[in-house]
């Protein structure tokens, strides 16, 4: 299989605001564009990948991702992610994710309380097998944007020891050029993505769509993205 | 039909801000006394807020022609012609009083209101700004109102989706009771498919679609064209409640609808809510509308008229649509869960007529209520002259490196990272330059053109001479666009001023607004929008003037544009508008005076229209014939600060010879106007091109590998150590 012919299902909801920023940054990798898919829609069409993007479904009343868990279209990510079918959620799309308890873990709000959008280094960590991570070198720091107001990663410290001993933090907060503290909102041990026991489903706070060319003061977005989709394409 | 029920009298009217001829005239005009809600209608579009009374006079005289203008001042916002059939549709407007009270809601339904403005025209948002003015940094209530207004501006932008690209903020003990918040948004259209307001075709269904009304902003208009006093408090409940996910909705859903064929004109709910949404409709057509209250979607039962129509409810939007275009409206409105009602139509009475509980609640005409809308000279005067600063009274011998860490340790110069990592900057991916540059860049989606965006105004040499500082606000904007490589096209404008019923403000007010005038005029940037926000003062205490410039800009290839940190160790540094022999440089209303000096109000640095365009013109051609790679205004903190900004930036040091002088404070910290801090690789080719152009130009170091900044001999300060005072003053401020 080619990228061009990798399908990729990008899920809106009422409130997403980085679902055609995904598409754009898919379509830049692939020049097939990704199908943006309605949360009323009951059901889904084959797809290589069901990426749940950022921005603040339902408003984020409640709980982030908490009413969005529950829209119609759900339940087909859920029997898609079911079937091995990978899942990448971006930020709002990572709340959602642990809302449908699809990746382990919650999403509190920042230690200091206040929105943050900044650059934040990342390190690429050694997991079990996932497309998300495989061709990614292990331990290359990334640079990547965060903007979150809930994005502090949270679970007991004996879950926490499980994620670390099974391999699957997928990346974590590092030192980097960018200015501020290396952990930008208090998460447990610096997580900053997640990936599930069988490694197909990914929740990450950074934005990769939004580092995808010099222009955009950075490219390893698209490194991340790239790799992922050849992973699944492979 | 007359209105029955409650004869309003002339001391209603004075509860409402209406003055005795004002209500004198509504009798007259009616040929009888109003009613609650016609006294209500009355006040609320002939409050300062809507009807600009006091300023008309003087907004008549800044100009809005040129050949880029689409859309001038009248609409929701103005337009310019950005090229390949595209507009840039923009504006500005205050929140100010509503902020201060109660600063997160205030501040977010700024925003709120700003986008709507831009997106009833047909364009999808795609960059925020705001201008920003607080009291003294060191103090309880000053940290509140920051943290309120901060994260009410990020609360409404980042929810809805739409970046927040720049902005700027200063701290005075001015606005110590009575802060300005101002927001600008900037939205993209296709040119031939822009909206406007005008009501048409008698008979066609007016449509209210967005949220309930309820009973939060009543009367606000109002409220925002009166001062401030000890009872502000009380006031709080003529504060609206933002809900920026209804505001994503009403967005997607208004976007999607004008998509179609349906819609004739379209207003937002603003300021007087349903009031003067219905009234501008059908006052630009020339027509009338008739509305049935017990249609409009309420929030809660047993709403008056009164209340419905000066409801300033958030998220609201008026439509009128072809007569078989409603079933189509109706599905975009219901799939986006919004409420869609048809509650009246247009007539050709050209009356405003509301009908209650089977009654007729309101029936006036509309052309008094918008053509008799009073107009004021009121009285003013001149500013006083000011005393000219010597430097030489004011300038010592330290070092020019232990007075730079001082300065960058200033609350208006310090870092505003605090601020701006609040809000979302980069959503829409098409950021390419964000805050803290000169201008931002907003790339114009699927393709190399962008747009350069700046909001800017300098207070104290406003207060210190209106009209300079009226001319230096556009000014210093068009170098800000021009630093970046961009071509200036338009500005809108935010006058902030005290009560112009007091002759000294409305002398600041007068030449404010002619000095602005005077430079949009000769630097082709006209005004195609803007707000007036006056009666900013608490307990008779005026604020510093705050004539803040908004201004939109377009450059063809973003990939040529340059930003303002050093690019390589071995570039030279130039100045470009300065000669060798500056030495005392201009410290009369400095931030150097500010910081060293004493409280006496000195004249500010003039301005030369001619030497701004010249020098302008100059860097943008240099930039985009790649022969600048970074550029930088100077401006607040002079020589010495822009220097050390472009070097914070890039992390890359600087090498500065200094003039044979033992007093340089003038050079280093001047703000002497239509100057720029400039990186080249090609130094000898930039200062011949400047000679032949006849502009002046210095070259005064080398961009340095070591990370730190010297001037001359021995004066050598880290990049680290400059960044530590810069980038921790307002955190810490904020930490009390």
């Amino acid at each position: 299989m080619t990228l061009s012919a990798l399908r990729v299902a990008i899920i809106v909801f009422p409130g997403s605001n980085c679902d055609r920023d995904m598409m754009v940054a898919i379509e830049q990798l692939t020049s097939r564009r990704p199908a943006l898919v309605w949360h009323k829609e009951a059901s889904l069409d084959a797809a290589d990948l069901v990426i749940i993007p950022g921005g603040f479904s339902f408003g984020d009343y409640l709980r982030c991702g908490a009413l969005a868990g529950r829209s119609p279209i759900m339940n087909a990510v859920l029997d898609h992610a079911a079937r091995g079918g990978a899942v990448m959620g971006i930020c709002n799309g990572f709340q959602v994710l642990t809302e449908t308890g699809m990746v382990p873990g919650v999403l509190i709000r920042n230690a200091e309380l206040k929105f943050a959008c900044r650059n934040v280094g990342l390190q690429v960590c050694e997991t079990l097998a996932s497309p998300f991570t495989s061709e990614l070198a292990t331990n290359k720091n990334l640079i990547l944007p965060i903007a979150h107001n809930e994005g502090n990663y949270f679970a007991e410290p004996d879950e926490l020891d499980q994620l670390e001993g099974e391999g699957q933090v997928a990346f974590r907060y590092t030192d980097s050029s960018a200015i501020g503290p290396p952990n930008p909102n208090g998460a447990a041990r610096d997580i900053a993505g997640v990936i599930s026991s069988n490694g197909r489903v990914i929740g990450m706070m950074p934005h990769p769509e939004r580092a995808m060319s010099d222009l955009h003061g950075g490219n390893d977005g698209a490194y991340f993205l790239l790799k992922s989709l050849e992973a699944l394409v492979s | 039909m007359t209105p029955t029920s409650d004869k309003m009298t002339f001391k209603n009217a004075t509860a409402m801000g209406l003055s005795r001829d004002e209500w004198n005239l509504i009798t007259q005009r009616l040929g009888r006394v109003p009613n609650l809600c016609e006294l209500g209608i009355f006040s609320a579009m002939w409050s300062e807020h809507c009807s600009y009374k006091s300023s008309k006079k003087w907004l008549k005289t800044l100009p809005i022609d040129g050949p880029q203008v689409i859309e001038g001042p009248g609409e929701n916002a103005g337009a310019v012609d950005i090229g390949d059939g595209l507009a840039a549709i923009f504006k500005i407007e205050s929140h100010n009083h509503p902020s201060f009270i109660e600063p997160y809601q205030g501040a977010a339904t700024g925003v709120g209101g700003i986008l709507r403005d831009v997106f009833t025209m047909g364009a999808r948002p795609v960059a925020l700004l705001n201008a920003l003015r607080f009291g003294e940094a060191n103090n309880d209530r000053t940290r509140h109102l920051v943290g309120g207004v901060v994260s009410g501006i990020g609360g409404y932008g980042n929810c809805i989706g739409i970046p927040t690209v720049g902005g700027e903020v200063n701290f005075d003990k001015s606005y110590n009771g009575n802060i300005l918040v101002n927001a600008m948004a900037v939205g993209i259209a296709n040119s031939d498919r822009i909206f406007r307001s005008a009501a048409t075709g008698p008979g066609n269904p007016v449509i209210y679609v967005g949220a309930k009304t309820g009973r939060d902003g009543i009367h606000g208009a109002t409220m925002a064209s009166a001062e401030f006093s000890d009872e502000t408090e009380s006031k709080r409940p003529t504060v609206q409640v933002g809900d920026p996910f209804t505001g994503k909705l009403l967005m997607e859903a208004c976007l999607e609808l004008m998509a179609s064929d349906s819609v004739l004109s379209i207003q937002d709910m603003g300021a007087a809510g349903l009031t003067s949404s219905s009234v501008e409709m059908a006052s630009k057509g020339g027509l009338g509308m008739e509305i049935d209250l017990d249609l409009v979607p309420a929030r809660e039962g047993n709403m008056s008229a009164y209340e419905l129509m000066l409801s300033e409810s958030q998220e609201r939007m008026l439509m009128v649509l072809k007569p078989d275009a409603t079933e189509t409206a109706r599905a975009v409105f219901n799939k986006w869960d919004l409420d869609f009602m048809p509650i009246g139509q247009v007539t050709e009475t050209g009356r405003l007529v509301l009908l209650k509980d089977g009654e007729t609640a309101c029936d006036i005409p509309i052309g008094p209520l918008v053509d008799d809308a009073p107009e004021y000279d009121r009285p003013h005067d001149e500013t006083p002259p000011r005393p000219q600063l010597a430097s030489a009274n004011i300038v010592t011998d330290s070092p020019i490196s232990l007075v730079l860490k001082s300065m960058l340790s200033h609350v208006d110069l310090a870092s505003r990272r605090w601020i701006y990592e609040q809000y979302d900057s980069q959503v829409m991916a098409d950021t390419m330059a964000g805050p803290g540059g000169d201008a931002a860049l907003v790339r114009v989606h699927g393709s190399n053109r962008g747009l350069a965006i700046s909001t800017d105004c300098t207070p104290r040499y406003v207060e210190a001479d209106p009209k300079t500082g009226g001319a230096q606000a556009v000014a210093e904007a068009y170098r800000n666009l021009s630093a970046i490589g961009a071509t200036p096209l338009a500005i809108t404008n935010n006058l902030n001023f005290g009560n112009p019923e007091k002759p000294e403000i409305m002398t600041q007010l007068v030449e404010a607004v002619t000095g602005m005038g005077d430079a949009a005029r000769f630097l082709d940037t006209p005004v195609v929008s803007g707000n007036v926000s006056l009666y900013n003062e608490t307990d008779s205490n005026a604020i510093q003037p705050c004539p803040v410039i908004g201004m939109v800009g377009v450059i063809e290839n973003v990939e040529t544009a340059v930003g303002n940190g050093f690019i390589a160790a071995g570039n030279h540094i130039l100045v470009i508008g300065q000669g060798n022999d500056t030495i005392d440089g201009w410290l009369g209303a400095s931030i150097y005076q500010q910081h060293f000096g004493d409280n006496i109000i000195y004249k500010p640095p003039p301005i030369n229209l001619a030497a701004e365009r010249t020098h302008s013109s100059f860097v943008r051609q240099q930039i985009l014939a790649g022969k600048i790679n970074a550029a930088h205004d100077i401006s607040d903190g002079g020589l010495a600060v822009a220097i050390a900004e472009m070097a914070m930036k890039s992390g890359l040091g600087a090498s500065i010879e200094t003039p044979d002088s033992s007093l340089l404070h003038g050079w280093a910290f001047g703000e002497d106007q239509a100057r720029f801090v400039v990186s080249t690789a090609y130094d000898a080719a930039l200062i011949a091109a400047a000679k032949d152009a006849g502009i002046e130009i210095t070259k005064i170091g080398m961009v340095i590998e070591d990370s730190e900044l010297k001037f001359g001999d021995g004066d050598t300060i880290s990049i680290e150590e400059i960044i530590g005072v810069f980038e921790s003053c307002i955190p810490s401020l904020m930490a009390g």
